[in-house]
């Protein structure tokens, strides 16, 4: 049987010939994407700004009045409520902040998460409520914290084992390919202002995780190539390390794509932002372990005394004596 | 590395059989098979999110605990000083400032005063419950240490605890569970419930139930100013009752608590038919209604549910039957959810509900339908790719594969740890990062291949080469997942445990198994050429 190569043998593509443009273009995007978290800012879904979500099923209608909704929950005085479809024709979602107010009075969200259900119920006797998030003020504040740790001391204890495991600049490599992935999945969600929950949050340190494995299989690489080959200049060692793993890279990255497709397209509705963000997650991390990752080490100085320590004078004598050169 | 001699093999056969088979009972029962009870265990945890259910984060305000206290005292301070023989006299009690304060009129009975209290500063013994100073030689100022406050806090969620399982227990619900979380808050989780809102009303009420006298000599136009007579409060009457927004001033002491009752039921008035919730005090609570009700006939008195008028009525007769009637616009479903919270007792501090996640039993099925349709495409795909790329290699990481997700399974269900909707996500990415370790593998074995290797060679420099990292690559995503867990709530926690505990399988079938597959195919074959 003929098997498929995705990749073919012996690729030498100059990755690494086009590293100043590709840098320029990523350090952009990288201040791109916080530009745009700083003014559009993040939708922040309940989880992080407090307030209701409430998802339901109009039993009996062919499809939910979301104009009349709208209306409805609009007089309520509850600022401006985020009504949208979702998953089935008759399926909605109700989205709440929790208003400045309610600010210091834990019992605001609940007490409004009832008050929405029954405003809708008592005109639509046959609307069901599938789900009900409701989180006040304070948890929210607690969950943003609480984020922001997981993220740092991902970031920070993941560079540290690469650190102890390779050397200083892959450790900084590393960390500086992860701050990439993070900051453009940050800035697509403003961009496109997708909800951001903790489910996101979820979806980037899965990405963290990923993206890394692609770096530590090219640096792993790196690593071997450096003892290998002493004496090649270090741009075409990393561009052949890049493209020995390459075939990996296309391969790893499609079984990924294929496993999480069908979950972004038959997967359940509540599940789609944290798909979405891992598949998007997939191509920023590839790029940024090829890119980002590799040419870094350049800059940062690494030789192949980075892993082989230089020889004495007496060992070179030494290696002469038993024939070796 | 390709050695792999007999009792490695039945071991590693029998680690993977005993876990894969526990994984059995869980499909079984999420695919809707009933087994014989034998085979029924280990199942394993579906979350709220996938089962239907609510959860529910209660909390309670400490500082009212305190003032809470300070009432307290200040009861028992003026109780054990009148009842002295003789009488210590004082005046000028203040409750400002988180501490009692008063002065005795007789600045010479302040040993003596200090004597009667000290059983009362010192508490059950264990801590000291509060500070006890004079000042100007005649004013005594108690205030509550931390310890004793910290105390007292923890004694209130204990108790407060007991009172909701007790509650959600009448509602007959199945498995609740309920657990304190850190100092001040409860969580509460109830699958598959028809009605959440019973049951946040249940919780979110304290049914601190008092009875007071109506101050008489209140003239209305103070009450309508919001001025009160001193020893006399103004109490709001009920929002959902007839009095809504009126006020009424009772007298702030001498009156009954709730808390001795010894049943509570819902019932009907047998002239005006409206319900009612009947209540009977214990021997004590019983005696004291009859002392009030005795001196006081033909006065009005307040029932006050958590700092609110219900009703105001009149003592016609005194009532000595230790039983009572509370009635006030109430409906049945009202009436009986008083009922409940006055028979479990009420709650010692309020609860508020800070956090709710429900999930309507019918959108949790439609969840693990979707998830399940979409795993089992996803692996369709992955499976393809990995065969009509590696050829044997990629049947190997294909059956490992399959092990690897009944692993992940078995081993949830055997530590009882929760599948929740993420954990679907969880599982999806499991499958396409578990042939990873293949891919790498087999792309190794294949330069080792075109480096002119011989075949057992290059599949030994293969695994061995790949496994470096492999390893790193793990560790590092292990990492992530651990401090998704720390920091993660609820159902993103799930996540984390199925993305951690595949790591661990990942490498067990992907690295471990294929390897003794592949050796014992070499050794078998001794193929000199292999399609890889």
């Amino acid at each position: 049987m003929k098997l498929l190569k995705l990749v073919p043998d012996d690729t030498n593509i100059k990755f690494l010939k086009w590293r100043v443009p590709f840098y320029v273009v990523s350090l952009l995007l990288i201040a791109a994407s916080w530009a745009l978290v700083m003014t559009k800012g993040l939708n922040y879904g309940v989880d992080f700004a407090g307030g209701q979500e409430i998802t339901g099923t109009f039993l009996e209608e062919p499809e939910a009045p979301i104009g009349e909704l709208r209306d409805t929950l609009g007089t309520l005085g509850l600022g401006d409520p985020v009504i949208q479809r979702f998953g089935e024709v008759n399926q909605v979602s109700i989205r709440v902040r929790l208003p400045e107010s309610a600010e210091g009075d834990p019992a605001a969200a609940n007490r409004i998460a009832t008050q929405i259900i029954d405003t809708v119920t008592e005109q639509h006797p046959d609307f069901r409520v599938d789900s009900n998030n409701t989180v006040s003020g304070k948890v929210s504040g607690e969950f943003r914290e609480k984020s922001v740790y997981a993220l740092l001391f991902a970031m920070l204890a993941i560079a540290a084992y690469i650190w102890i495991r390779f050397e200083w600049q892959f450790g900084v490599g590393a960390l500086f390919a992860l701050f990439h992935d993070v900051s453009l999945t940050l800035g697509m969600f403003a961009l496109f202002q997708m909800e951001f929950s903790l489910q996101i949050i979820a979806a980037i340190l899965a990405i963290i995780g990923y993206s890394l494995n692609d770096t530590i299989v090219v640096y792993d690489r790196i690593r071997e190539n450096l003892k290998k080959y002493r004496k090649m200049p270090l741009p075409e060692l990393l561009d052949l390390s890049v493209n020995e793993t390459l075939a990996r890279t296309v391969m790893t990255s499609l079984t990924l794509l294929v496993a999480l497709l069908p979950l972004l397209l038959f997967g359940p509705a509540s599940l789609f932002g944290m798909v979405a963000a891992i598949v998007l997650g997939v191509f920023v991390g590839t790029y940024s372990s090829i890119y980002m990752a590799a040419p870094i080490l350049i800059w940062l100085g690494v030789t192949s005394h980075s892993f082989v320590p230089e020889e004495t004078v007496a060992e070179k004598q030494d290696r002469k004596a038993r024939g070796e050169i | 590395m390709l050695d792999f001699p007999l009792w490695k093999r039945i071991s590693l056969w029998a680690i993977t059989l005993i876990l894969a088979l526990m994984a059995i009972p869980s499909i079984a029962s999420l695919s809707g098979v009933n087994l014989p009870s034998w085979a029924d265990e280990p199942q394993i945890n579906l979350g709220l999110d996938l089962a239907g259910g609510s959860h529910i984060l209660l909390e309670a305000d400490p500082s009212q605990v305190a003032a809470q206290r300070l009432e307290t005292m200040e009861e028992s301070v003026r109780s054990l000083l009148s009842d002295a023989d003789p009488r210590i006299r004082i005046g000028d009690v203040s409750t400002a400032n988180q501490r009692l304060s008063f002065m005795l009129e007789d600045a010479g009975e302040i040993d003596r005063a200090r004597e009667i209290l000290t059983p009362l500063i010192n508490g059950n013994g264990l801590v000291r419950e509060w500070n006890m100073t004079v000042m100007d030689g005649n004013r005594m100022v108690l205030t509550q240490t931390e310890q004793g406050l910290e105390q007292a806090v923890t004694d209130a969620m204990d108790s407060a605890t007991d009172v909701v399982r007790r509650r959600i227990d009448d509602l007959g619900t199945r498995e609740p569970t309920i657990i304190r979380q850190g100092d001040t808050r409860i969580v509460v989780q109830v699958p598959g419930l028809e009605d959440p809102q019973q049951l946040k009303d249940l919780l979110g009420q304290t049914a601190r139930l008092e009875f007071k006298l109506v101050d008489a000599n209140a003239l209305p136009s103070d009450i309508a100013q919001g001025v009160a007579n001193p020893g006399s409060e103004l109490v709001p009457y009920a929002q959902d009752g007839d009095f809504a927004g009126q006020f009424e001033a009772v007298r702030r002491l001498g009156g009954i608590r709730g808390d001795s009752l010894t049943n509570a039921q819902q019932s009907f008035d047998q002239q005006t038919n409206e319900p009612v919730v009947s209540i009977t005090f214990d021997a004590q609570g019983g005696a004291r209604f009859a002392e009030l009700s005795t001196q006081n006939v033909g006065d009005r008195f307040a029932i006050i549910l958590d700092d609110e008028v219900i009703s105001a009525p009149t003592f016609n007769e005194p009532i000595l039957s230790g039983s009572a009637q509370i009635s006030g616009g109430f409906t049945t479903e009202s009436a009986n959810a008083l009922a409940i919270s006055l028979r479990s007792g009420a709650l010692p501090v309020d609860l508020t509900i800070i956090e709710e996640r429900t999930v309507g039993p019918d959108l949790g099925r439609d969840s693990i339908v979707a998830g399940a349709l979409a795993m089992g495409i996803g692996s369709l795909l992955v499976i393809v790719l990995m065969i009509v790329t590696y050829g044997r290699f990629g049947i190997y990481a294909t059956i490992a594969l399959g092990f690897n997700v009944l692993m992940v399974l078995g081993i949830m269900a055997f530590m009882k740890t929760t599948l929740t909707l993420p954990g679907i996500a969880g599982f999806v990415l499991t499958i396409g990062a578990a042939v990873d370790a293949n891919v790498l593998i087999n792309e190794r074995i294949r330069e080792e291949r075109k480096r002119g290797r011989r075949v057992v060679a290059a599949v030994e420099n293969g695994y061995r080469e790949a496994s470096r990292a492999i390893y790193d690559a793990n560790i590092t995503n292990f990492i992530a997942g651990v401090l998704l867990f720390l920091f993660g709530s609820g159902p993103v926690r799930g996540f984390a445990v199925v993305l951690i505990i595949g790591l661990f399988t990942s490498v067990f079938t992907a690295v471990t198994l294929t390897r003794m597959w592949v050796a014992g195919w070499l050794r078998e074959k001794r193929p000199t050429e292999i399609n890889v």
